[in-house]
């Protein structure tokens, strides 16, 4: 199964504290990002300290990601310096098409690492959303594609608005060309970080539309994320019941079984197990099934 | 010379049997000195009284000095309700120095940085010796480079009444800032232009001191009511133009943090009062005013509402947090000895179980019943925390005094759980560390320690540690802490001092528990 993704939490790739605190901020993953946040002159600097961030601090269950510029800047020089030091993921900005994710994959592949590191492009443009799929599917790395509504709301010359509309079709497609290529579909940041109903909202929405999590610009958001993408003691009970009639079924060669009245099927048992294994994952309690 | 020989106490610090004309017993244990049975409260002499017709009220500061004829080498108090808006304390030094008089000691309930013009007496020979709460700022680091020649004397809310109780302390005369008085000397804190809450630092000031002023810049008709402070102790008054700068003097909304891993250290200590004995109906509890601190006052209310808890007391500096619990009827009263916001205040004017206590009430150890041994939880901070749970809270790593005692280690004592709360690491500085710089707790008062790294309970506390893990609560040993947090800093290097001592830290039973020496010049 592929990794939990619920939350990822961005933190400014030179500064220390920040950085420091970043495997108490209980997200299922951090970025640390040496692009955006970091000013130019400031670019050297984050990269020695993101490196060395990941040698030597003990980031636990936390997934660590590394956003480096995009290819176009100083995106391979980022990659030098980060790669040997061993992150879990690469973050890849303003992924437009297959060459800049094969790119990226020879990188690491020649870096000779022990570990896997995976790719996860990040997708902020129309001409990116239009080859979603082949990004998803341009390396065996790429565990994810997500989005960056920002900057597509500037790049297809929309406004952003706390609703969303703008990036609403952007969004579905990339959901539909992530699950096309088996891959994880991951959405962008709520940046009214003081908003936490529209938060709570927009991720409702999102969870709704078939993104696996979300990315969070301030430590407040995790819990907000992680309530909404975390399955609730009645979803996991249903879960438990639905696997449960559903081998019944199977035991007296039926293919139809039937759970509070209503008839359960393939899909419906493929969204109960992965609760049971997100449950697992969370270590949730999971109660025995209702005879 | 001051004397620095001395013997290892309970707490394993080596402190001097005598030292600036003081002796002093080591500290032996939280309860192992109780007061002896022969001595007795001191009191003040009579002699001061009014007759019909007498006036208490004088027009000038000058003229009030004059009227309790203050004396060269006298100690004069003063209580620190106004935080960082206190004018009283500045406006009497500077008229004592502008009469001349020297050698003066003072004895303040805490000092802060609004205070620095004192550094200049210190200097000119006005003032000598300090005793009293501790020094911030600016007054704190050059106690702390060895501006006196005379070791400050740091004491506990609770002790610091002891003293004066014992005549340990004594005081000549006590300048108490009233926001709100009467003709006849009547006081509360309450009303008024600069109203900081209740008075309860300077009531025991009040009672022994030989001579008592108010110094207020409101009046009401006599008597005001509600009465702090009576006029039973207080002989004259003096009105001045302004006694405190309100927006320093209280917040009008204390904000609840944002940071995560402080709000998750808060729900940490929640999580283990929630797990102990404790969390039963009748739960007495302090929490404070701290960043962690009202976010644990917040949660705490919350799984108290949520399980069905209601609560007997809430104590201690009082916020809006904590009224609204009372207000909400999670908690039945409210013990209050300093307010932290408006919101407070007001409560305290308004509703009849909300009360004001005296630090005396609230700490003192050796009266015949202290309010901090009713408490079931306290939430308390920490600068630092060694291996053996001891706490500094008077000075950051560097050895620089800066923060006063307080209440830490009276409530400290006197819970049934002690929770302390703090980052492992600040800035790149660990909290948790093989020794702590001065004692300021024992750690044998000390029971939990909550950190954004993790969960530790001191090893006395078995029956704790049993139902911690009965549910399911992470605990981490506190060695294992301490090289958490020297993996991601290093082993700080310790400052370095001279043998010059320069503050007397005093346990609340009288007892010496560390001291504090000069920092080395230069560093």
């Amino acid at each position: 199964m592929a990794r939990l993704r619920r939350s990822r939490i961005y933190l400014p790739g030179n500064r220390p504290r920040m950085i420091q605190k970043g495997p108490l901020l209980g997200a299922d993953a951090v970025i640390l990002d040496l692009e955006d946040s970091v000013s130019p002159e400031q670019k050297d600097a984050a990269r020695f300290l993101v490196t060395n961030a990941i040698k030597s601090l003990n980031f636990g269950e936390t997934e660590v990601m590394v956003r480096i510029n995009p290819l176009s800047t100083c995106g391979l020089e980022d990659l030098a310096a980060v790669l040997p030091a061993g992150p879990d993921a690469i973050v890849v900005p303003k992924s437009e098409n297959r060459e800049g994710v094969q790119t990226v994959e020879k990188a690491i592949l020649q870096s000779n690492l022990s570990k896997r590191v995976a790719i996860l492009p990040l997708i902020e443009s129309a001409k990116g959303i239009l080859n979603a799929y082949e990004i998803a599917g341009a390396s065996t790395l790429v565990e994810a594609i997500t989005f960056g509504g920002e900057d597509f709301t500037q790049d297809i010359g929309a406004t952003r608005t706390r609703e969303g509309r703008e990036i609403f079709l952007g969004r579905s497609m990339l959901v539909i060309a992530a699950k096309a290529a088996g891959v994880q579909a991951l959405d962008t940041v709520f940046s009214d970080f003081n908003d936490e109903e529209g938060l709570r909202n927009d991720t409702l929405a999102i969870k709704q539309m078939g993104f696996d999590g979300r990315a969070a610009i301030h430590p407040s958001q995790i819990e907000i994320i992680h309530d909404i993408y975390t399955p609730t003691d009645a979803e996991i009970r249903h879960a438990v019941n639905v696997i449960r009639a559903s081998e019944i079924a199977r035991g007296k060669g039926s293919g139809v079984a039937v759970v509070n009245g209503k008839m359960i099927d393939k899909p419906i048992i493929e969204r109960a197990e992965k609760i049971i294994r997100i449950a697992e994952r969370l270590d949730l309690p999971i109660p025995e099934p209702e005879e | 010379m001051p004397d620095t020989n001395g013997v290892v106490n309970a707490a394993g610090r080596k402190v001097p049997l005598e030292i600036d004309g003081r002796r002093y017993r080591p500290y032996a244990g939280a309860f192992a000195e109780p007061p002896k049975e022969d001595k007795r409260r001191v009191g003040p002499r009579l002699g001061t009284i009014l007759h019909p017709g007498d006036e208490c009220m004088v027009p000038t500061l000058r003229e009030a000095i004059e009227r309790i004829e203050l004396k060269d080498g006298m100690t004069v108090s003063f209580h620190h309700h106004f935080r960082e808006g206190d004018k009283v304390l500045n406006m009497v030094m500077a008229e004592i120095a502008a009469m001349g008089f020297r050698n003066m000691t003072i004895a303040p309930s805490s000092l802060y940085s609004v205070h620095e013009p004192l550094i200049d007496h210190i200097k000119n020979g006005v003032v000598t010796c300090i005793e009293g709460g501790s020094a911030r700022g600016k007054v704190g680091r050059a106690v702390s480079r060895g501006l006196m020649d005379r070791p400050m004397v740091i004491r506990s809310h609770g002790g610091r009444v002891r003293a004066i109780e014992r005549g340990d302390l004594h005081i000549d005369a006590a300048f108490i800032g009233a926001p709100c008085a009467d003709t006849i000397g009547n006081c509360n804190g309450v009303k008024g232009p600069s109203a900081c809450g209740p008075l309860s630092y300077a009531l025991a000031d009040a009672i022994y001191s030989e001579k008592t002023v108010a110094v207020t810049d409101y009046m009401e008709e006599t008597p005001v009511i509600p009465i702090s402070i009576s006029q039973e102790f207080v002989g004259t008054i003096v009105r001045v133009d302004n006694i405190g700068d309100p927006s320093k003097i209280v917040s009008n909304t204390l904000r609840l943090t944002r940071d995560t891993v402080n709000l998750n250290i808060a729900k940490n200590a929640v999580r283990v009062i929630e797990a102990s004995e404790v969390f039963r109906n009748g739960i007495r509890f302090q929490t404070g005013a701290g960043g962690i601190s009202l976010a644990v006052t917040k949660f705490l209310g919350e799984r108290m509402k949520k399980r069905g808890i209601v609560g007997s007391f809430g104590m201690g500096g009082t916020t809006e947090s904590m009224v609204k619990l009372l207000e909400e009827g999670i908690i039945h009263k409210i013990l209050t000895v300093q307010a932290f916001d408006q919101y407070a205040i007001q409560s305290l004017l308004k509703d009849v179980n909300h009360i004001e206590i005296g630090a005396g009430f609230y700490a003192n150890p050796h009266n015949r019943g202290t309010a901090v041994n009713l408490l079931d939880v306290v939430i308390l901070g920490a600068t630092e925390i060694d291996i053996h749970f001891n706490v500094n809270v008077n000075t950051h790593s560097d050895g620089i005094l800066q923060y006063p005692t307080g209440g830490h280690s009276d409530t400290a004592a006197g819970a049934k759980l002690t929770v302390i709360t703090t980052p492992l690491i600040r800035g790149r500085i660990p909290v948790v560390v093989d020794d702590v710089v001065v004692v300021s707790t024992p750690g044998e008062s000390v029971d939990v320690l909550v950190t954004d790294y993790g969960i530790s309970v001191n090893p006395r506390r078995q029956d704790l540690i049993e139902q911690l893990k009965a549910a399911r609560v992470p605990l981490k040993t506190i060695e294992e802490l301490r090289n958490l947090a020297y993996s991601i800093t290093g082993r700080p290097k310790k400052p370095e001092f001279t043998d010059k001592i320069v503050a007397l830290i005093e346990y609340r039973d009288g007892t010496l528990i560390d001291v504090l020496r000069e920092v080395t010049p230069g560093r």
